[in-house]
């Protein structure tokens, strides 16, 4: 039986589409509360006071809560997962991060207090009668702005608003390079700020029983363990064996539910001091100026070539912007998760990178599909067709010149990964191929001819995912492990129940997991269950996040299998009287190697669990078998990307003509939940290409785009049909050779996008448009004359 | 944001001037507004109802007058908060010459919001504010022309 390769229809889709999911806020506990939290409307301000007599006396209300209540009881502050070092060797600033504001706000959209009433109505009607007696002081939105002297300081304690300045490769190295290099192609650009935007809002439930001394959190989360270790151990000082999270159905991540956020403590706590179950619901625009943001890097580069147009040196400036507080993990992502991508698919010898990472007064950025790698793989994909354009070369032919040859793996960057395998050039081919790369001049003149201006544009990426080797990260600063559990439970009578800490909000595990398992141990997909998503069922999971479940996961989900096997195969040879290194396992059966006898998996299940005649003196009975796996390396997917677009010089509005993908994802388990994963990831891209910006007012740190008003999401008829297709090394280091698919379309995508617009440009002088690329951005890049009017 | 405006009105300037300083007065004329209540000189407590696309509230705030300039101008500023809706402040510079029998009377405001006004009605801040500003002095000007100097209907 072969299930690996099959496109086995999304068992979960059924209860998804017909309205059947329980995602957070379906669940409804007894005697439930409502909670509302009051959040800042300015930038910068000191809490002077929080009046809110008024509130606790209106209807229904049981109890407000502000910072100082939380400070009374205790509860700490949101931690940060990862420890990074500036240049010279001082740890990063890492302020406090109180879930209720503590004398001070930080962001619009910083919780001051929490209102906890019967019904939601009479929640937020008593949060209007709160009176916050704010003294509102200068802020600064943006990274760069707050960089400069003079400029307003998010923390007194943190000078020049500098979390840390670290660097990454041999300066000097690549100093000297540049200075021999033939050419050097320059470019500043930024990396818009964008919003995650997951269907479902983020939502919370906190309850306590009293029998039991329990406490529970049911929440969106994309990693349930994770948010109990941080909430347990970091804020509520609650030990994990009294402490459970449930994550159930969850609508869509992204990375934005990575993160250990202060609804979440919030509840749980008000939850235990009130006896009763507490529940928070976001409103969408709570979730635009309260789940983390992504991207916001401002960056200068730099690319040097030989007289050869070899690539010869890259040098790289970063401004990150953190926000105000440093949320989960968002210190590894303009660093580790960058900085380490930026030898790309090429053979640069040498790199230098330097990020700062600033505090300004904006909601905090994280991991956002991709998280680091779409910000390397934009600035790169960009330098290399520059640099093509300023010597006059084909970008497809200045990459291949320059791309790690296939024979060259395992290839060691200078950015300190090491890539097991990749073969670039067969998905360039692919990808130019199905794109009619070659007859595109015609197709350029053909749109010339009726008046638009048509571009063609290639981008290449390469990503780590499979995150990651715990002892790797750990000396990197992770201040977790980042390892993967999983239970295989063979029940009596054979069917399988599966425990994985990789949890799904959309990506089809419970599809694509259960294939491995019909693949594995030979059980219809029928009788196959995936549980994710309980702290109290499944044994410890690090979540789902850059591209992981199934490098890491699955993985797991093997190594578990393989007991399960194991122990088959002593029982087997018990029961069938025969040495077990003659005992195979194929397709569900036990055999004797060279007979007819054999024994299905359900016959040694059921005597596993029924051991009337088994081997009690070498096993124990049951057949449940739990693996943890922690991965050897990163796995390394890549791709080629190509988008032609035609862009109507007399309104600036774009067509996506055409966009091409061919990927290398290692094997593939499921084709059509890849090509789902590439399709989403996609329009994720492109949608940060042309359409997404997350705006603040740089004088007052207002937050101008927090409805879908103005924050303009990549919708079906923004996008044209995908043609993908594969091209599959292996990676070498897990069983399946998989590698993971579900951010690469968010990486490859800007890239391809805005070297298109270029080239569609390129008569006008035009060597950058900044994204999104609006069609205001392209009529002015067309009319320049025009441009004094902005 | 900001906008500037000038419009003639049929009264002599001390006429105006004490109008432009009467709480009754202005409390006819700002769009929305339900109280204004003196507490010296030259401040006020007000009560206004603003709408700014989908959002609907109810601001208290203080109006101060400053840089009086009896019978020629005055800067009067505002700051309101509007609960969970966010806030709103602003100020208008606003001078008056004898243009003959009637007075001209020109203004320059500025406006700022913050809050959910600024984050899901940022691009309807400015057409509202122009409509409050031109809704004011239309009916500034009403009470100004009407026979009984009240206020027409609006």
């Amino acid at each position: 039986m072969t299930e690996i390769g099959t496109p086995v229809r999304r068992r979960e889709d059924y209860r998804f589409l017909t309205g059947q999911g329980t995602y957070t806020d379906d669940i409804n506990r007894p005697r439930q509360l409502y909670a509302y939290i009051l959040r800042s409307p300015h930038a910068n301000a000191a809490l002077r006071g929080v009046d809110f007599a008024a509130a606790a006396k209106a209807p229904g209300v049981v109890a407000v809560y502000t910072g100082k209540d939380i400070e009374a009881d205790g509860v700490g502050g949101l931690p940060c997962g990862w420890l990074v070092h500036s240049k010279d060797g001082s740890p990063m600033y890492e302020p406090p991060h109180p879930v209720l504001a503590q004398g001070r706000v930080r962001h619009v959209g910083d919780p001051v207090a929490v209102v906890i009433a019967d019904s939601l109505a009479q929640a937020r009607d008593a949060a209007e009668l709160i009176q916050v007696d704010y003294a509102v002081e200068p802020a600064i939105a943006n990274a760069a702005g707050a960089l400069r002297a003079g400029a307003p300081q998010v923390w007194p304690e943190v000078p020049g608003n500098i979390c840390y300045d670290w660097h990454l490769g041999d300066p000097a190295a690549v100093e000297q390079a540049l200075a021999k290099a033939a050419r050097v192609v320059k470019l500043d650009l930024t990396n818009n700020r964008l919003v995650p935007n997951a269907m479902e809002p983020r939502a919370a439930i906190g309850d306590f029983d009293r029998a039991t001394g329990e406490h529970t959190l049911y929440t969106t989360s994309q990693n349930p363990h994770v948010i109990r270790l941080l909430m347990g151990a970091f804020v509520l000082h609650l030990p994990e064996a009294k402490l459970r999270v449930v994550a159930p159905d969850v609508g869509g991540g992204f990375g934005s539910k990575i993160y250990h956020y202060a609804e979440e403590a919030i509840v749980t706590w008000a939850a235990a001091k009130l006896k009763r179950p507490v529940k928070w619901t976001a409103e969408r625009v709570e979730s635009f100026m309260s789940d983390a943001h992504g991207r916001d890097h401002a960056t200068h580069v730099e690319l040097g070539l030989d007289v050869d147009n070899k690539f010869v040196a890259l040098k790289v400036s970063t401004i990150a912007n953190m926000g105000a507080y440093l949320s989960t993990f968002a210190t590894c992502i303009p660093t580790y998760l960058y900085a380490t991508l930026l030898a790309g698919t090429y053979t640069t010898p040498v790199i230098y990178a330097e990020t700062k990472a600033v505090f300004t007064h904006t909601v905090p950025v994280d991991a956002y599909r991709g998280a680091g790698r779409p910000e390397a793989t934009f600035l790169l994909e960009r330098i290399v067709d520059l640099a093509a354009d300023e010597l006059g070369l084909d970008p497809a032919e200045l990459r291949r010149k320059n791309f790690i040859p296939t024979d060259a793996f395992p290839y060691q960057t200078p950015v300190a990964l090491q890539y097991d395998s990749g073969d670039y050039f067969s998905t360039l081919e692919l990808a130019t191929k199905a794109a009619d790369y070659a007859g595109f001049e015609a197709r350029r003149a053909d749109a010339a001819r009726s008046g638009k201006l048509r571009g063609i544009g290639i981008a290449t990426y390469i990503e780590a995912c499979g995150i990651a080797p715990s002892a790797v990260v750990g000396s990197l600063g992770a201040r977790a492990g980042l390892f993967e559990a999983a239970t295989v439970r063979v029940h009596p009578t054979g069917s399988v129940t599966v425990l994985t800490g990789s949890h799904s909000h959309g990506q089809g595990h419970e599809t694509t997991f259960a294939q491995l398992v019909a693949d594995g141990l030979g059980v219809p997909i029928e009788q196959i269950d995936i549980v994710h998503g309980d702290s109290a069922k499944i044994p410890y999971g690090m979540g789902t996040y850059g591209s992981r479940s199934l490098a890491v996961g699955g993985t797991a989900i093997i190594k578990a299998m393989d007991k399960i096997v194991a122990k088959g195969k002593k029982i087997a040879a018990h029961l069938l009287e025969a040495a077990e290194a003659d005992i195979e396992f194929k397709d569900g059966q036990f055999s004797v190697a060279g007979t007819d006898r054999s024994k299905t998996l359900g016959e040694i299940a059921l005597t596993a669990y029924v051991p009337h005649n088994f081997p009690h003196d070498e096993l124990e009975p049951g057949l449940d078998e739990t693996a943890f796996y922690d991965p050897k390396n990163f796995t390394f997917p890549s791709g080629a990307y190509v988008a032609e677009v035609e862009i109507d010089p007399d309104t600036g509005t774009l067509e996506i003509v055409k966009f091409t993908a061919s990927d290398d994802f290692g094997r593939i388990v499921n084709p059509m939940i890849v090509a789902g994963q590439v399709h989403g990831g996609l329009a994720q891209g492109i949608g940060q290409a042309l359409l997404e910006n997350c705006v603040y007012d740089h004088s007052t740190g207002q937050l101008l785009t927090a409805s879908y008003n103005d924050y303009a999401m990549p919708r079906a008829d923004d996008l044209p049909s995908f043609a993908l297709s594969t091209h599959a090394t292996l990676c070498t280091h897990n069983p399946l050779g998989v590698k993971g698919c579900g951010e690469a379309g968010a990486i490859g995508a800007p890239a391809a996008i805005s070297n298109a617009i270029v080239d569609a440009l390129k008569d006008y002088g035009v060597r950058h448009i900044e994204m999104p690329a609006t069609p205001e951005k392209l009529w002015r890049a067309v009319h320049p004359q025009n441009m004094a009017a902005e | 944001m900001e906008m500037h405006g000038e419009l003639r009105i049929p009264a002599p300037r001390a006429e105006v001037w004490a109008k432009l300083n009467d709480p009754e007065t202005l409390k006819t004329c700002i769009p929305g507004c339900e109280t204004v209540d003196k507490i010296s000189e030259t401040e006020f407590t007000a009560k206004v109802v603003a709408r700014v696309g989908p959002v609907k509230a109810t601001f208290a705030g203080k109006v101060t007058l400053t840089d009086l300039d009896p019978p020629s101008s005055y800067t009067i500023s505002g700051e309101g908060t509007g609960g969970v809706a966010g806030f709103a402040k602003g100020s208008a510079k606003v001078s008056l010459d004898d243009a003959g029998a009637e007075t001209v009377l020109r203004y320059g405001v500025q406006a700022q919001v913050g809050g959910k006004l600024a984050q899901i009605g940022s691009r309807l801040i400015d057409a509202t504010s122009r409509k409050m500003a031109d809704d004011f002095f239309n009916r500034f000007m009403g009470v100004m022309t009407s026979s009984d100097g009240a206020a027409p209907a609006s």
